[in-house]
C-alpha cells in the first residue's frame, strides 16, 4: 500500500500545481499577474523560493518514497532486527551545510529587495499621497495638489508614488496584490512605501488586517491612467466647483436634500479635508458604491438608506434623519452627477 | 501528621458514577489527569472544528449569508483562540502526563498536585471563554487580538478572551514548571540525559520555552485587561499609549508558542520511527542539539509575524534572516527521520500512518515557511490565504498528525486497550486527503488576492472555485473526526485488550504493565543506555533490572483543592468582567477570589503528607 502513497501525494501536486498554472486569478486582483514595481520584486522572490523548496521537497520526496518501498516490511517477510546504526557525520554534515548555502542564496535577494523597496530618496521629486485608513474606507488626500478623493485612487503609470499611509482608528493594512505587496496602516505613526504601476487598469486593492466587522467589505481600487491623462486629472480636480448647482430637477432637489440633512457634517465636496466620512468630490466616477457594490442607482438608494445592512458596524449609521426611498433617490441623482474630470476609470484602458 | 491504610488502591473495582467522578474531581495521578486533559482538551478540539466547519460553510460559495459579518469574526477568533489554547496544548499536556514520567522511570510527577491544578486551571479558562457564546457574544478580535481592535471592541468578548486565557495560561505555565522539575529531578538510576527518549527530551525544552514564553503572554494580558476595564491605556494612541507594542509582546509569547505546540510532536515522532523500524534514533545527539536550536531561535523571530509592520529595512532583514535559520535544525530533523528508517523494518499501521503523512505534509509547510521569511515575497502573504495555508500545514501537519499519532501509539499504555486499526486507518486517510484538499489551494487563492479573515468575498474575482474545493476538503476532514470518536467509543466498549509492550517498544513505558499500576514502577528500573527496554529485550532478558529493592512507596493523597481553587477564580472571573458594568459584580471578585485564597489556605495550614503502600501490598500483586 505504501508505495501507492508517495505516487498518491506527488500526483496530487502535479494535479494542483496544473490546475493553477491554468489560471492565476484575476489579472487586476492576482499577485501571479504582476502589473506594478512592488508585485514583481515580491513575486520574483516568490519563484525563486518556491524552486529552492521544490528542489528541497523533490529529494526529501525521493528518499522518503524508496525508504517506504524498500524497507517496508512486506507481507510474509520473516522478522529480523536491523543493525542499529548511530548516525554518520558525512551524511549529517551534507545535510546541514546544503541548506545553509540554499538559504544563503534566498537570503541575499531578499535582503537586497527589502532595502529597495523601502528606498525613500525619490520621495521629495514624486507624487506624494497621504493615505488614510477608516472603518471601512480609504481616504487619499494628493500632498501639493490639496486634492481630495475617497476610495478610487488615481495614479500616473510609469512612475513612483510615494503613500504616506496612517490610521484614524484600528490598524489596517493597504494592499493591492497586483501592483505591490501590503503595508500595515497604524494609528499611531506615518508608514510609507511607495507604489509604480506599469500598465493602465483598474486594480483591487483589499484591507488585509483585521479591522472590524466589514473588514471584507473594505475594498478600494486604484485607477492607473497615463502621466497625460493624469495631468487632466490633477487639473480637473483643481478646477472642482463645490458650490455647483446640479442640472435637473430632482437632482436639484437632492443637493438641497443634501444640505439639509446635514451631510456635510460628514462628508466634503471639493478639497476641505473633513474626513469623518468618505470625499463624494468625484463621486459620479466611482467604480463601485461603498467600495463593494456595482455601481448603480438602485445600489445607492439601498446603501443611503440602510448602510448597516451593507457595512456593519459603519460610523454613517443613524447620523442623519431617516429618508424616504424618493429623498433617497433624489440625493443619489446629485451624487451621481459629481463628475468634475474628463478622466474617467474608462481610460484606464478598462 | 496523616497516615493512610490503603488496602487496595490500585485495583480499578466497577463502581458508581458518583464515585468515579469524585475520583477524577480529586485525583492527582499524572495517569488520570493526563486521561482528563485528554477529554477535556478532545473536547475543546471538537468545538474548534466546529467553528471551523461554519467558517468553511459560509465561504462555500461568494457573497453568503449563512453568518453575519459580526458573528463571523467571532467564529475566526474562536476557532484560533480553541485551537491552540484548548485543543492543542491540552492535548499535548495529555500525551506529556501520561507518558513523561513512565519514560524516565518516575512513580509520579514532581508536583502531583500542581499537576492537577494546571488541569483545573486550563478546563475553567476554557469553560469561561466559552461561556461568552452564551452570554453576549464570543470575542471578535482575532486571537492575536490586535490593539486598537481589541481594546475597543464593544460588548465583553474580549473580556472573556482576557480572563478566560489569563486564568488557561496560568494553567499552562505551572504545568510547563512541573514537567520542567519533574525531568530535571524524577529519571530513574542511570537515565542521564543523554539518554533520555526524544519525547521526553523534547518535552523538557518545550517547558522551558512555556517558562519564558507564557509570562509575557500573562503581562500582555494584564495589560489588555486594565485597559479595558480599568481605564488604562497602554494602547491608546491618543492617550500617548502604543498599539503596535500590543503585537510585540503578543509574539514574543506567541510566536514560541507555535514551537510549543510542534517541538513534543517532533520528540514523539522520533520515538514512533524508531520504535516502528526496530532501530535507534539515527543522529542522536544531532537531534537532541537541533530541537535546542530550534527553541532558542523560536525566541529570536517574533517579529516576522510583522514584517508589514513598518519596522524598516534592517530589522526586517535580521528577522528574515533568522527566521530562516531555523530550516536548517529542521531540515537536519527531517533527514535524520528518514535515515532511521533507512535500513529497518518498517511496520505501517495507524499509528505510523500518521507519522508518515507527517513528513511530506510538514516538510511542504517548512518550504513555505522559508518562503514566508523572505521578506518582500512576505509583503504579499502576509495576512492572506497563503499564511493560513502554511500555519495549518505546519500546525496540523504537525500538531494534530501528531497528537493522532501519539494516541493511537500510546492509547493501550493510556487506556490498556488497542484502537481498532481499521477505523484508525480510515480516519487517517480520509483526514490526510481532505487536509491537502483543505489547505493546498489555499497558498494560490492567498496570491490570487485572498486576505485572511475575510467573512465573504464577492463572485468572479478568481476566488470562487478555490474556496469550494478547500471547503469540500474541509467535510473530509470533519469526516474523519468522526469516524475517531467512534473508535473512542467502540475500543471503550469492545476493544482489543493490549498487551504491556504491543509494538515491540524501546523505550520505559513499555516496560509497565498496560495501564499501568497507580505507582508505575514496582521498583525503579535501573537504565543502562539509550533505549533502555530494548537494550534488556536484546540481552534476552526481556523486562527492565530493578535499582532497588522493594519497599514501600510513598504515594500523594488525592485532593479537591485543586479543583476548588480554580472555581473561585472562573467565579472571581465573572465579577472582573461585569464590574465594568455595574460596581455590584465586584462582591462576586470577592467570592471568587475568597474561594481561592481560602483553598490555598487551607493548603499551606494542613499537612498532607500522602501515603504509603507497604511492600507487603505490592509483593501481593501479581507481577
Amino acid at each position: 500500500m505504501k508505495g501507492w502513497m508517495g505516487k498518491f501525494r506527488a500526483l496530487t501536486l502535479f494535479g494542483s500545481l496544473a490546475l493553477i498554472l491554468s489560471g492565476c486569478g484575476q489579472e487586476n486582483l492576482s499577485a501571479l499577474i504582476p502589473k506594478g514595481y512592488g508585485a514583481e520584486k515580491s513575486l520574483d522572490l516568490i519563484i525563486l523560493t518556491a524552486v529552492i523548496m521544490l528542489f528541497v521537497l523533490i529529494i526529501v520526496m525521493i528518499l522518503y518514497v524508496t525508504v517506504l518501498v524498500r524497507f517496508r516490511k512486506k507481507k510474509g517477510q520473516k522478522d529480523f532486527i536491523p543493525k542499529q546504526v548511530e548516525g554518520n557525520k558525512t551524511l549529517e554534515t551534507i545535510w546541514t551545510v546544503i541548506p545553509i548555502v540554499l538559504l544563503i542564496i534566498i537570503a541575499v535577494p531578499t535582503v537586497t529587495a527589502t532595502f529597495d523597496l523601502a528606498d525613500q530618496s525619490e520621495a521629495s521629486k514624486s507624487l506624494n499621497v497621504e493615505v488614510t485608513g477608516n472603518q471601512y474606507w480609504w481616504h487619499f488626500n494628493y500632498e501639493g495638489e490639496e486634492i481630495q478623493t475617497s476610495q478610487d485612487l488615481y495614479i500616473p503609470t510609469g512612475e513612483r508614488v510615494y503613500l504616506n499611509m496612517k490610521s484614524s482608528d484600528v490598524i489596517h493594512s493597504f494592499w493591492v496584490p497586483a501592483i505591490s505587496g501590503k503595508m500595515d496602516v497604524n494609528p499611531e505613526n506615518e508608514n510609507t512605501m511607495f507604489i509604480e504601476a506599469y500598465e493602465e487598469g483598474v486594480y483591487y486593492g483589499k484591507c488585509a488586517e483585521l479591522c472590524g466587522p466589514s473588514h471584507a467589505l473594505m475594498d478600494f481600487k486604484i485607477i492607473a491612467v497615463s502621466p497625460e491623462e493624469f495631468d487632466q486629472w490633477v487639473e480637473d480636480m483643481k478646477n472642482v466647483d463645490p458650490e455647483a448647482v446640479a442640472e435637473g430637477e430632482t437632482a436639484q432637489q437632492g443637493q438641497a436634500l443634501f444640505q439639509e440633512s446635514n451631510c456635510m457634517g460628514c462628508h466634503a465636496i471639493g478639497s476641505s479635508p473633513v474626513q469623518v466620512g468618505p470625499n463624494l468630490t468625484n463621486f459620479g466616477e466611482r467604480t463601485q458604491v461603498a467600495g463593494i457594490l456595482d455601481y448603480n442607482k438602485e445600489n445607492l438608494i439601498s446603501w443611503i438608506m440602510d448602510p448597516e445592512s451593507i457595512k456593519p458596524g459603519n460610523k454613517m449609521t443613524g447620523k442623519y434623519p431617516d429618508l424616504s426611498e424618493e429623498e433617497a433617490s433624489k440625493i443619489a441623482d446629485y451624487l451621481m452627477q459629481l463628475k468634475p474630470s474628463s478622466i474617467t476609470p474608462e481610460d484606464a484602458g478598462k | 501528621m496523616r497516615e493512610v491504610k490503603v488496602v487496595s488502591n490500585a485495583a480499578t473495582h466497577k463502581r458508581g458514577f458518583g464515585a468515579v467522578l469524585w475520583d477524577y474531581l480529586t485525583t492527582v495521578d499524572h495517569k488520570k489527569v493526563a486521561h482528563l486533559y485528554l477529554f477535556g482538551g478532545g473536547f475543546f478540539f471538537l468545538v474548534g472544528g466546529l467553528e471551523a466547519m461554519l467558517i468553511r460553510i459560509q465561504l462555500v460559495k461568494p457573497n453568503s449569508e449563512f453568518l453575519s459579518n459580526g458573528l463571523y469574526n467571532e467564529v475566526l477568533t474562536m476557532h484560533g483562540t480553541t485551537m491552540i489554547f484548548l485543543a492543542a496544548m491540552p492535548l499535548i499536556f495529555a500525551l506529556m502526563n501520561a507518558i513523561i514520567p513512565l519514560q524516565i522511570g518516575a512513580r509520579d510527577v514532581a508536583f502531583p498536585f500542581i499537576n492537577s491544578l494546571g488541569f483545573w486551571l486550563f478546563l475553567f479558562g476554557g469553560l469561561i471563554l466559552n461561556c461568552s457564546w452564551f452570554l453576549g457574544g464570543a470575542p471578535d478580535a482575532g486571537w492575536t487580538s490586535y490593539a486598537p481592535l481589541s481594546t475597543t471592541s464593544p460588548g465583553h468578548g474580549v473580556d472573556f478572551y482576557v480572563i478566560g486565557l489569563q486564568i488557561a495560561g496560568a494553567g499552562t505555565l505551572i504545568g510547563g514548571i512541573n514537567f520542567l522539575v519533574t525531568i530535571v529531578n524524577m529519571r530513574a538510576p542511570g537515565m542521564t540525559y543523554m539518554r533520555m527518549p526524544l519525547f521526553t527530551w523534547a518535552s523538557f525544552i518545550t517547558s522551558i520555552l512555556i517558562l519564558f514564553a507564557f509570562p509575557a503572554l500573562t503581562v500582555g494580558l494584564f495589560l489588555l485587561m486594565f485597559d479595558r476595564m480599568f481605564d488604562s491605556a497602554f494602547f491608546d494612541v491618543s492617550l500617548g499609549g502604543n498599539a503596535v507594542i500590543w503585537e510585540h509582546i503578543f509574539w514574543i509569547f506567541g510566536h514560541p508558542e507555535v514551537y510549543i505546540l510542534i517541538l513534543p510532536l517532533f520528540g514523539l515522532f522520533s520515538d514512533l520511527f524508531s520504535t516502528f523500524s526496530k532501530k535507534r534514533l539515527f543522529g542522536y545527539t544531532a537531534m537532541v542539539f537541533a530541537t535546542m536550536l530550534i527553541a532558542f531561535l523560536g525566541f529570536m523571530v517574533w517579529a516576522h509575524h510583522m514584517f508589514t509592520v513598518g519596522l524598516g529595512p534592517v530589522a526586517n532583514s535580521i528577522f528574515a534572516i533568522a527566521t530562516m535559520a531555523i530550516a536548517v535544525p529542521t531540515g537536519i530533523k527531517i533527514f535524520n527521520w528518514l535515515a532511521t528508517m533507512w535500513g529497518g523494518q518498517i511496520t505501517i499501521n495507524s499509528a505510523m500512518l500518521w507519522a508518515l503523512g507527517f513528513i511530506p505534509t510538514f516538510t511542504l509547510g517548512g518550504m513555505t515557511g522559508v518562503m514566508v521569511a523572505s521578506v518582500v515575497a512576505d509583503y504579499q502573504y502576509h495576512d492572506s490565504y497563503f499564511v493560513v495555508a502554511h500555519f495549518h500545514y505546519v500546525i496540523v501537519g504537525g500538531t494534530i498528525f501528531g497528537i493522532f499519532a501519539g494516541l493511537h501509539y500510546w492509547w493501550p499504555k493510556m487506556f490498556g486497550k488497542i484502537l481498532h486499526e481499521g477505523m484508525g486507518k480510515l480516519t487517517f486517510w480520509t483526514f490526510l486527503i481532505g487536509f491537502h484538499l483543505t489547505f493546498f489551494i489555499q497558498h494560490f487563492l492567498g496570491l490570487m488576492g485572498m486576505p485572511r479573515r475575510y467573512s465573504t468575498f464577492a463572485p468572479n474575482q478568481g476566488l470562487d472555485l478555490g474556496n469550494l474545493i478547500s471547503t469540500i476538503g474541509a467535510f473530509f476532514m470533519a469526516f474523519g473526526v468522526i469516524v475517531f470518536v467512534i473508535n473512542v467509543f467502540y475500543t471503550a466498549a469492545k476493544g482489543e485488550k493490549a498487551p504491556d509492550d504491543p509494538w515491540d517498544g524501546r523505550t520505559l513505558e513499555w516496560a509497565t504493565a498496560s495501564p499501568p499500576a497507580h505507582y508505575n514502577f514496582k521498583q525503579v528500573p535501573l537504565v543502562r543506555g539509550l533505549d533502555p527496554l530494548w537494550i534488556e529485550k536484546t540481552e534476552g532478558k526481556g523486562k527492565m533490572t530493578p535499582s532497588e529493592p522493594l519497599g514501600e512507596i510513598h504515594m500523594p493523597n488525592p485532593s479537591i483543592l485543586p479543583f476548588m481553587m480554580s472555581f473561585g477564580l472562573f467565579v472571581a472571573g465573572f465579577g472582573f468582567i461585569y464590574q465594568v458594568d455595574n460596581k455590584a459584580w465586584l462582591a462576586v471578585v470577592v467570592i471568587g477570589m475568597g474561594i481561592t485564597f481560602g483553598s490555598m489556605l487551607i493548603r499551606s495550614l494542613k499537612d498532607d503528607l500522602g501515603y504509603h503502600i507497604t511492600k507487603e501490598e505490592l509483593e501481593r500483586e501479581a507481577d
